[in-house]
């Protein structure tokens, strides 16, 4: 891609990883904000900011699968009810905490658990 | 539904919500825990996770927006890409079995776990090994 100028080679690799990342959402319905966080380190964001701005990638495609998924009957409103409250507190936290707290152990014990929880998927 | 059910659904919520705002991936929480702990369909797991993100990552988002974390240019770009492609992926997901789903979907949590695990992790002595040669 050396032909291209340095702003539209970002362009279209953003372009590119955001194809990846709404595969990944509508396929899976998760997943999608852990690969927009390296995609955006790529692109020249620092850690915080990659964190944050992966956030505001996934919301509106999530809207679109959200909405899709219901309409395709796959989950009804009350499947949900008893997560938003504390999953919005949740969220609250952790985005008050997101420039505060050092992620380095806390992403380690998270690839942990994601590898277990990956291989207990693939094994049931 | 039990004490401890409700009390185990809080704090995966709760966990899922404070990750998710982060940018950690609190989906693949919620997802992991509706699917092995709880016992959703797949599928079902996926589209709970979905409606769940919303409110969390319209909390995330005003709250950063506000700090200038956001960097709406790039952000733009990647949804502009994503957007039809989530249609892409919906129609995926009905086509192929939900067993494979979950097969891909484990997939990706192996490769990000991996990924999370060993990045920052250099081999130091490799390089003095290189700087030898």
């Amino acid at each position: 891609m050396k032909f291209l100028q340095k702003k539209k080679r970002v362009k279209l690799l953003a372009i590119l990883g955001g194809v990846f990342i709404g595969v990944m959402n509508g396929l899976l319905g998760a997943g999608g904000g852990m690969l927009a966080v390296p995609m955006l380190k790529k692109l020249g964001a620092d850690q915080t900011k990659a964190h944050a701005t992966a956030v505001a990638v996934i919301f509106p495609l999530s809207i679109v699968s959200a909405a899709a998924y219901w309409w395709l009957g796959r989950y009804r409103l009350p499947n949900a009810v008893e997560y938003l409250l504390p999953g919005a507190v949740g969220a609250l936290a952790g985005a008050l905490l997101l420039a505060k707290i050092p992620q380095t152990w806390l992403r380690k014990i998270f690839a942990v658990l994601l590898i277990w929880a990956g291989i207990r998927m693939l094994s049931s | 539904m039990s004490i401890q059910h409700l009390a185990f659904s809080i704090a995966a919520a709760f966990g899922a919500g404070a990750l998710g705002a982060m940018g950690l991936g609190g989906g693949g929480i919620l997802v992991i825990y509706l699917t092995l702990v709880v016992g959703m369909p797949q599928l079902q797991a996926q589209g709970v996770n979905l409606l769940f993100f919303l409110p969390c990552a319209a909390i995330s988002l005003i709250i950063n927006a506000k700090r200038k974390l956001i960097d709406w240019r790039n952000a733009l770009w990647i949804a502009l890409g994503g957007l039809p492609a989530t249609l892409l992926g919906i129609w995926l997901s009905d086509i192929i079995d939900a067993r494979w789903i979950g097969y891909i979907f484990a997939g990706l949590l192996i490769f990000i776990g991996v990924r999370e695990l060993f990045s920052g992790v250099t081999c130091s002595f490799l390089k003095k090994r290189t700087k030898k040669l």
